[in-house]
């Protein structure tokens, strides 16, 4: 019997492959929220392998802030031509939001205006009822209680304590007209589990991933990288360091850290003496104790 | 901190490749040492990052918490940190080079029997803390049934906190022998007690010097080393179809996780719902064609022929069907604040098909700490019932002991659309009360010629009754009833014993002795006591029926009129030192499952019509109070 055994990961993509397909059979207008990252790298990835030999049937989404990091934007337009994606962007930093940045604002309120109401507003004007997100439970301790269909009332909210039961793998897709689900095919994968099947499956990312002289201001245990030379503080000292972005987000945001590794069996092997979580380099996680919570109850993903 | 758990990357890439994964599931009592356990299996792992401790210290104090509370880890919601409790099922990570583990922590409060079930569902193994200093308590139980009833078949029970106890190994004996006597109902076919100290870490990672006198593994290397490859079935081709893949006119494909069982080109399989057969033509991936297929993997089926098929509709191997039809058995998980109430309507998921119908019956509900059986109007937030569903379109499916994914169904409200339970099907086939059930519904009782009374002027019974002897194995029960009849011949009234063993020999020779069989043997007899009483004739029926459920649903069958309990009370103790067939002493040597007595409870009737002590009066004095009661109902 040891014929048909499943490995760890074969698992976690078969799982993977069935709850995208539930959803594109269920649901009316699916999307999938592509945020550039890894995890949507392979998310992706997945969404193709199930459609297979047919393209994937429903459009990306990237919810653009305009505070990517460019190398993010130069990534995303050559991928998803590579791969044939209907990619659509939405550009959350246009109209009433051209004034938000977390230097005047904060990053809560920025992150309120340009990534969840974006987000909120690129779903309502899509009607899109069901939204693909790469979040992973391990990666946050608000993510580990969360659904894979995760119902969204009329708002986009979330409310944690009066969340659907969720047995075996029979989803409820279930919608009065207005509400939505977000589905989180990588629910069950761990960081080494994205980066071993990137590995793997030679799945491309983008190049922030791994080590490279970069410009960066040294603040706690956090390299700031430097954009825009205008918005450094009076006295900050830009050094010039080998390092890399374990996460991905907007540039103001996001830290690197000290870092050699050069290609994906590099990044492996640094991860298997990496002492800090992943989300350690995003600077709005931990404004406060349930700052991830909260931001999810509004519609943040 | 141990050092890293590899030794190279090329170790580590290789063990990620090959790594298996085991779901397990943990409950326990508030304060059993759930989370430190989980806290110490995920740092001795290394899955705690020096960050996520960082903030743990930080919580722990902000909350006035005495000492780095490891709960705070899996309790995630803001509602949960503050008010010190687990709402929600949290899963965690962890890993070791041979498995990759998913926690699914579901929390002990007894409200919430529907996170267990939850947690349960995808697990293979469910872990059960016992604090040794408390011992078996209502909640241990009732996960282990919950866990049984989702069908995991590796239970773990850990009795934690032996620090507490001095190491000692009689209190663990105890505690074993006592979830022994409980988890003998139970469905689990792989049951490991194992001392620890989660927070000492005595048997938790390494073997425990303090307790040389437990020889078995310590809890991880359980875990990595358990064998849960024989729990998938690769026996019946199941291939529920989740959609049609036609990107074109050259092309089309049949989109699914096969549920069970393996298939190759080549092989012929049938449409359940329509009976059409055809041959898998390929099997398609991403990665290529394939050979075959087995369970669970993702794949798309090409066939030979072009065959109406669509969602929901359900591929097997046409020499082994699931079921189809619109009706099923199922027991019932019910997780909404509203009541379930037979009749209404309900929108069912089971695999890739949704469909209309109701809970047609509710024939019981069970208590989860003593596994009894009430009857139940309806079934309120947590409780967990047999029902009878009644699909409005036909469903192909299995029972969920042979087949998890097959068997199983999520209930929805079609209005409000919430998640209103669970359901595990069962095969009717081991359960023919309710085919007769069903046909009794149809059919209509011929009356008879014959008045009763005539026939007591042949059998000289003048209100035929049964005689209902019950108590353990051993307490005299055979003795006094074989006395009983001979008294009775002896007077000329006709008298027949249905006596235990000789029913087992021939009647019930099919059955043996879960509770479900347990259950079905009573049933029959009692059956033939009516039939014998309506024949005219005065039955002594002398059974342990150690379950007062059973005699209830005897009494309802035979007649609340016609039954006299007679409850042979004899102590467990006297009937052991007599074992007059050997019987105890095997039992206690494990060589008989589910001893009454034993190792299976017996519950001793709290109304009885006549109580015999036997330790007070003898056989024959016992017979003499029988038939004073017989006579004082013939009045």
């Amino acid at each position: 019997m040891d014929d048909y055994k499943q490995s760890n990961l074969e698992q976690l993509e078969a799982e993977s492959i069935h709850i995208i397909r539930e959803v594109v059979a269920e649901m009316e207008r699916p999307v999938m929220l592509y945020s550039i990252g890894k995890d949507s790298s392979v998310m992706v990835h997945l969404a193709r392998k199930a459609f297979h030999p047919a393209p994937i049937p429903f459009p990306l989404l990237h919810v653009d802030t305009g505070l990517k990091f460019p190398e993010m934007i130069a990534f995303r337009d050559s991928f998803c031509r590579t791969i044939g994606a209907n990619l659509i962007v939405f550009n959350s930093g246009e109209g009433e939001q051209t004034a938000a940045n977390p230097w005047d604002w904060g990053t809560v309120k920025c992150c309120g205006a340009l990534k969840t109401q974006g987000l909120l507003t690129a779903l309502r004007e899509g009607r899109y009822d069901a939204a693909f997100g790469g979040a992973r439970r391990d990666e946050e301790k608000s993510r580990a209680k969360e659904r894979i269909f995760s119902f969204r009332d009329k708002h986009g909210q979330w409310d944690p304590k009066n969340q659907r039961p969720e047995l075996w793998n029979l989803y409820n897709p279930r919608l009065d007209p207005g509400e939505s689900i977000r589905v989180f095919p990588l629910s069950n994968w761990t960081e080494l589990d994205v980066w071993h099947y990137i590995h793997l499956e030679s799945i491309p990312v983008v190049p922030m991933y791994f080590a490279a002289r970069r410009d960066v201001v040294v603040r706690d245990h956090l390299l700031i990288p430097v954009i825009d030379r205008a918005r450094l503080p009076p006295g900050q000292v830009v050094e010039t360091l080998e390092c890399r972005f374990r996460t991905l987000g907007c540039w103001p945001c996001t830290g690197a850290i000290r870092s050699s590794a050069r290609t994906v069996r590099e990044i492996i092997q640094e991860m298997m003496t990496v002492r800090h979580s992943e989300r350690i380099t995003r600077i709005i996680d931990h404004d406060q104790d349930s700052s991830m919570e909260q931001k999810k109850r509004e519609g943040y993903f | 901190m141990t050092d890293s758990l590899y030794t190279s990357v090329d170790d580590l890439l290789r063990a990620n490749r090959e790594a298996d994964q085991l779901r397990f599931t943990t409950a326990g009592s508030v304060d059993d040492g759930k989370s430190t356990l989980i806290g110490r299996l995920l740092n001795d792992c290394k899955a705690i990052y020096d960050d996520q401790l960082a903030a743990l210290n930080r919580d722990s104090k902000r909350l006035n918490r005495e000492e780095v509370d490891l709960a705070l880890l899996t309790d995630g919601l803001k509602a949960e940190r503050e008010q010190g409790i687990t709402i929600d099922v949290a899963y965690r990570y962890f890993s070791t080079p041979r498995r990759r583990f998913i926690i699914a922590d579901t929390p002990g409060h007894e409200q919430y029997t529907r996170n267990m079930a939850t947690g349960a569902s995808t697990a293979h193994l469910a872990i059960i803390l016992i604090d040794a200093r408390h011992g078996v308590l209502t909640q241990s139980r009732r996960h282990g049934f919950i866990a049984s009833l989702l069908g995991i078949r590796h239970l773990v029970v850990c009795v934690n906190k032996m620090d507490l106890v001095g190491y000692e190994q009689a209190v663990f004996e105890r505690i074993r022998a006592d979830y022994s006597a409980f988890s003998a109902r139970l469905q689990v076919p792989d049951l490991v007690y194992i001392p620890i100290s989660a927070l000492r870490g005595d048997n938790v990672v390494n073997r425990s010097g303090n307790m040389p006198w437990y020889d078995g593994p310590a809890l991880l290397p359980h875990l990595e080393h358990v064998e849960i490859g024989g729990d998938r079935n690769l026996v019946d081709f199941r291939f529920p179809v989740q959609m049609v893949n036609r990107p074109n006119q050259d092309f089309r494909g049949y989109c699914g996780q096969v549920a069970s069982g393996v298939v190759s080109t080549g092989d012929e399989v049938v449409v359940r719902a329509s009976g059409k057969r055809t041959r898998v033509r390929s099997i398609v991936t991403f990665d290529g064609e394939r050979p075959l297929a087995f369970a669970g993997q993702a794949v798309t089926l090409g066939l030979e022929d072009e065959l109406d098929i669509s969602r929901g509709d359900m591929l097997s191997s046409p020499h082994n069907l699931p079921h189809h039809g619109r009706e099923a058995e199922a027991m019932v998980v019910w997780m909404s604040d509203i009541p379930m109430r037979p009749g209404q309507p309900i929108l069912f998921k089971h695999t890739t098909c949704l469909v209309r119908g109701t809970v047609s019956t509710l024939r019981y509900r069970v208590d989860p700490d003593t596994l009894h059986r009430r009857t139940a109007s309806e079934l309120a937030l947590n409780e967990i019932g047999r029902v009878s569903l009644e699909c409005f379109q036909p469903i192909s499916w299995d029972a969920y002991a042979a087949n998890r994914v097959t068997g199983a169904l999520v209930m929805i409200d079609p209005h409000t659309h919430a998640t209103l339970g669970a359901g595990m099907l069962i095969d009717r086939r081991v359960q023919p009360e309710e085919r007769l059930l069903a046909q009794t519904r149809h059919i209509r009782r011929e009356t008879s010629l014959v008045a009763a009374a005539d026939r007591a002027r042949i059998t000289g019974v003048s209100r035929p009754c049964t005689v209902w002897l019950t108590g353990l194995s051993g307490s005299g029960k055979s003795t006094i009833a074989k006395l009983l009849e001979q008294r009775l011949i002896g007077e000329h009234r006709l008298a027949f014993l249905l006596d235990g063993d000789n029913i087992r020999h021939g009647l019930n020779r099919d059955l043996g002795f879960t509770e479900a069989d347990r259950t079905e043997n009573i049933r029959r007899i009692a059956e033939t006591a009516a039939l014998f009483n309506d024949a005219g004739l005065q039955v002594i029926a002398a059974f342990i029926s150690p379950y007062a459920s059973d005699r209830a649903m005897a009494r309802e069958l035979i007649g609340a009129d016609r039954l006299l309990e007679v409850f042979i009370d004899t102590p467990l103790a006297v009937c052991e030192a007599r074992d007059v067939k050997g019987l105890y002493r095997r039992a206690r040597a494990g060589e008989i499952p589910a001893f009454t007595g034993v190792t299976a409870p017996y519950e001793a009737p709290k109304n009885p019509d006549l109580r015999i002590d036997t330790t007070r009066l003898t056989a024959e004095e016992a017979v003499e109070a029988i038939l004073a009661l017989l006579r004082s109902r013939e009045r």
